[in-house]
């Protein structure tokens, strides 16, 4: 093609049919970072971290005088009080924050020992092959041939509930898919070139692996721990909510929500605000995941 | 000429900005006869399949036509939806390049020829199946009443393109376009393929487009043959009498570049240079920097349309 | 195809058991529980002889599968009665339900993703973007409730619990099968562009064949493949949801069995409980692989 120059652009005020595809875009094909997305990532992260220097309220400072009270902004609402407080009393916006931390630490916890324990297997599997790739193969497929929650109540009905529980839990329903990636990401490298050079030019093995094979497979790595953060979030605050998960005196929003069951008929922000922290926080981490793995894979997407 | 079935007038096919359109068929000019076998030939890029899509009314979305097509009499492009699927069902047909991936893999060659007949206004469960059955017979498919209940996985490339010619010449159409139908077969079977277009012609009094880079088949099937060059037609006349002393020296070269048999040795001659870029076309003739007879008035104007019988060629060289 | 299918089902079936088995087992002693705080060294030696728990690991997992095979799960230490009774109990409501998810998304998903297949507006596509990221977000137990805010609270249209009527079905059947249904819109849409750009598709629009013929008929069976395989994966995970989802409506299905096991220590209807909704998960599998086979004449002949 010759350059061909298109006409010179009118300035005028973007329709709503001209932003349409440039939204539709960044949900689908774009590559370009998902700013808000990122933003609330960052916004969760820091709540998680210093939730109790920001929070306005400690997480279970009741008000006795002030049950279920609504958000600010309606009528009956109170200022101090933004998003309302539950049936004690206690400032919603305070417990969400604190709920961050709870959702972000069993979730990342869970993630950095699945992620490890299934690279180490993965690799073993990968790189070691015979018999061990068959055994640990073998168990990554009934691993992921099962309903996760169905393992999970199997273990909590073992463990039984609580925070160091529940990530032990996401660990052992998630560590197969690390394993499966990695397994599969050192299939595809021992065939490459320069991992056979390597080998003849009298490279230990765990030089390769460190060297070769690891930087190879963290960009997926990387993808699937992000995707991870909302299937681990919705995990936990589903074990929450049937009582088998977080156990009060912590705080976690699916245990906010199992609380406000009882409230729905007169106080919907009790029921509203943690659900919606959920729902958010996990899109924001998936776009986040969705954006990387396009960056990373352009061709995952075509 | 009047009477014609297909009648093309300035047509282009153009992609692209306005302003600076790029054209894949450029300015042609072509009419079809009734129960005439037409060859299209030229190399790839040359714009014969655009020819036969833009004739389909079958034009990639981004594309837009220029000029003219009408169809016994009516102008194509001004048809509705419906009135065009009536066409298509009834008069106008065509088959595609690849007969392997043509039919519907998830039905058996009797459900998707006696859907087509459905469509095409029959009714009555054993009314369908005659004529899908007498569909079959009418290509030399062997054991037809078989095949009617297998699956297309189950039939050869060549059983497939004759299940593919049933299917498009069932109702008798009144032109046929066959977008290289034998360029995906075995060499074996090309000849018998294409015996049954012919046969479509002296039975119904189909008009036959063909289009090919295979000259030999051309050469065989053909009453007339129309040479294209870089989306223009370059040279068209009755079949026997190109293949004998074609006139413009592109069809020349092209005639050249088949391999012979001189004595002991095959020899061919390639044409030198390269098909030019259709968004660089030079004003003058398209062919001029691969044309051993060119003159500087080649370069500058374009050719003008030198008739002589049946014949008519784009070039300024043409006696 | 279908045998190794079997086998490997079976095989992730034994593992299973064994999963189950050293899990209840990793609890140590169940007598505890069942007996009554007066039980006497006796009957704690009788309740060990009677559970077998006396005999040594093998042995014991050897007896579980056995009893297994005889569909002898052991007695419910809440309840007194077979464990399996308990399950089979809860078992038809949480099939009904699922069962409807599954229907309603299954239709609901492939109708709107063939829309948005066939649709060339820039609005569908996205909306069904972002209808399929919200649904891949929304924890089916928090819209539940949200839907018994709206639906039986702010305007009674539905019941918010219980079980019996058509009416019970609408909100937890609604609730369940979002997930299930974003996820198929997504993929119907991606498996039917891709079919209307076949070859055959072309060829019948060429042909004159009508557009509803070739997009339903046609390019919707070749799609379909693809998408029952995937419809039978999401069986797994609306079970998985059916859980929480029973929860929120208080549906008297397995979901409520499992989690007041849980919250009773009740292992032998844990077990079976796992066990029976693992073997439906399989068997649906299985269903579904064979169904595809017969689906496709490729694979048939």
């Amino acid at each position: 093609m010759t350059e061909t120059t298109p006409p010179a652009a009118k300035a005028s005020r973007p329709s709503f049919a001209a932003i349409m595809p440039r939204l539709a875009r960044a949900l689908t094909h774009d590559s370009r970072p998902p700013l808000m997305a990122l933003g609330f990532c960052a916004l969760v992260i820091v709540c998680a971290v210093f939730g109790e220097s920001i929070a306005p309220f400690a997480k279970d400072q009741a008000h006795f005088t002030s049950t279920l009270m609504p958000p600010a902004w309606t009528e009956q609402g109170n200022w101090p009080f933004i998003l309302g407080t539950d049936h004690l009393g206690r400032d919603m916006l305070s417990r969400l924050i604190a709920g961050a931390r709870i959702s972000l630490m069993t979730a990342g916890a869970a993630i950095f020992v699945a992620g490890i324990l299934g690279t180490l297997l993965g690799l073993i599997a990968g790189y070691v092959g015979g018999w061990l790739d068959i055994v640990i193969s073998r168990l990554v497929d009934a691993f992921l041939a099962l309903p996760f929650i169905l393992m999970a109540l199997a273990l909590v009905a073992a463990l039984g509930a609580g925070t160091a529980n529940i990530i032990l839990v996401m660990i052992v329903t998630n560590w197969a898919r690390y394993a499966r990636l990695v397994r599969s990401e050192v299939m595809s490298v021992k065939k490459l070139d320069y991992v056979t050079l390597a080998r003849v030019a009298g490279v230990s093995h765990p030089l390769i692996i460190l060297r070769h094979i690891i930087p190879n497979a963290m960009q997926s790595i990387l993808v699937l721990a992000l995707l991870d953060v909302g299937r681990s979030i919705i995990l936990e605050s589903s074990l929450s909510f049937l009582g088998l998960g977080i156990q009060p005196p912590d705080v976690s929003w699916g245990l906010m929500l199992a609380d406000a069951r009882s409230y729905l008929m007169f106080a919907w922000w009790t029921a509203a605000f943690p659900g919606l922290a959920i729902v958010a926080t996990v899109m924001s981490f998936n776009s986040t995941g969705d954006w990387l793995k396009r960056r990373f894979d352009p061709r995952a997407f075509l | 000429m009047t009477g014609a079935l297909v009648s093309m007038r300035n047509v282009s096919v153009a992609f692209g900005p306005a302003s600076q359109p790029v054209r894949a068929v450029n300015r042609i000019d072509l009419e079809i006869e009734p129960a005439q076998i037409v060859g299209l030939v030229g190399e790839s890029g040359s714009g014969k399949t655009t020819l036969c899509n833009a004739l389909m009314r079958g034009l990639h979305s981004a594309a837009r036509l220029e000029g003219s097509i009408a169809f016994a009499g009516r102008d194509l492009y001004a048809l509705s939806a419906a009135e065009l699927r009536r066409l298509r069902l009834s008069d106008m047909t065509m088959i595609l390049q690849n007969p392997m991936t043509a039919l519907d893999p998830m039905f058996t060659v009797g459900d998707q020829l006696q859907e087509l007949i459905g469509e095409r206004g029959v009714s009555g469960r054993q009314d369908i199946a005659g004529l899908a059955l007498a569909a079959l017979k009418r290509v030399h498919l062997s054991a037809p009443a078989m095949r009617l209940k297998q699956y297309p996985h189950e039939l050869s490339g060549g059983m497939k393109q004759r299940v593919l010619i049933a299917m498009a010449t069932a109702s008798k159409p009144r032109l046929l376009i066959a977008d290289e139908p034998t360029s995906a077969l075995d060499a074996s079977i090309q000849d018998e393929i294409l015996f049954l277009l012919r046969e479509a012609r002296d039975r119904d009094g189909t008009a036959v487009l063909i289009v090919s880079h295979d000259l030999g088949a051309i050469r065989r099937v053909s009453d007339r043959t129309v040479v294209m060059y870089a989306g223009r037609i370059v040279e068209d006349g009755p079949t026997a009498q190109i293949f004998r002393e074609p006139r413009h020296p592109y069809t020349r070269a092209l005639l050249d570049s088949l391999p012979r048999i001189e004595g002991d040795e095959v020899t061919m001659k390639a044409i030198g240079g390269q098909i030019p870029k259709l968004d660089s076309l030079p004003a003058g003739c398209a062919f001029a920097d691969r044309c051993p007879i060119a003159t500087p008035q080649c370069l500058a104007e374009p050719p003008p349309e030198r008739v002589t019988g049946q014949n008519r060629t784009f070039c300024w060289e043409a006696q | 195809m279908i045998l190794s299918r079997l086998a490997q089902a079976a095989v992730t079936f034994l593992l299973l058991t064994f999963l189950v088995f050293v899990l209840a087992r990793l609890t140590g002693d169940p007598a505890p529980l069942v007996l009554s705080a007066d039980a006497t060294l006796d009957d704690f030696a009788f309740f060990r002889r009677q559970y077998g728990l006396d005999r040594n690991f093998v042995l014991q997992y050897l007896t579980f599968l056995s009893n297994l095979f005889s569909l002898d799960f052991g007695n419910s230490f809440r309840y007194r009665v077979p464990a399996l009774d308990v399950v089979l109990a809860g078992i038809g409501p949480t099939l009904k339900l699922t069962g409807l998810s599954m229907l309603i998304s299954g239709f609901v998903g492939v109708a709107l993703g063939t829309f948005a297949a066939v649709s060339k507006s820039r609005v569908v596509d996205f909306t069904v973007n972002l209808v399929a990221s919200i649904g891949q977000a929304v924890p089916s137990f928090w819209l539940g409730l949200m839907m018994i805010i709206l639906f039986s609270i702010t305007f009674p249209v539905f019941p918010s619990s219980g079980y019996g009527t058509a009416a019970h079905y609408v909100l937890p059947a609604v609730t369940l099968s979002f997930f299930a249904t974003s996820s198929i819109i997504r993929l119907t849409r991606v498996n039917m562009q891709e079919a209307l750009k076949s070859d055959f598709v072309h060829m019948e629009r060429v042909l004159g064949l009508s557009e509803r013929r070739v997009v339903l008929r046609h390019a919707l069976r070749n799609a379909s493949l693809p998408i029952v395989t995937y419809v039978g994966l999401q069986f797994g995970l609306l079970l998985s949801g059916a859980i929480v989802t029973e929860r929120v409506f208080s549906w008297p299905g397995l979901g409520q069995v499992i989690v007041g096991a849980i919250l009773n220590r009740d292992y032998p209807v844990i077990q079976a409980t796992v066990l029976v909704t693992a073997i439906l998960f399989m068997l649906v599998n299985l269903v579904v692989d064979i169904l595809v086979v017969i689906m496709d004449p490729r694979l048939r002949s």
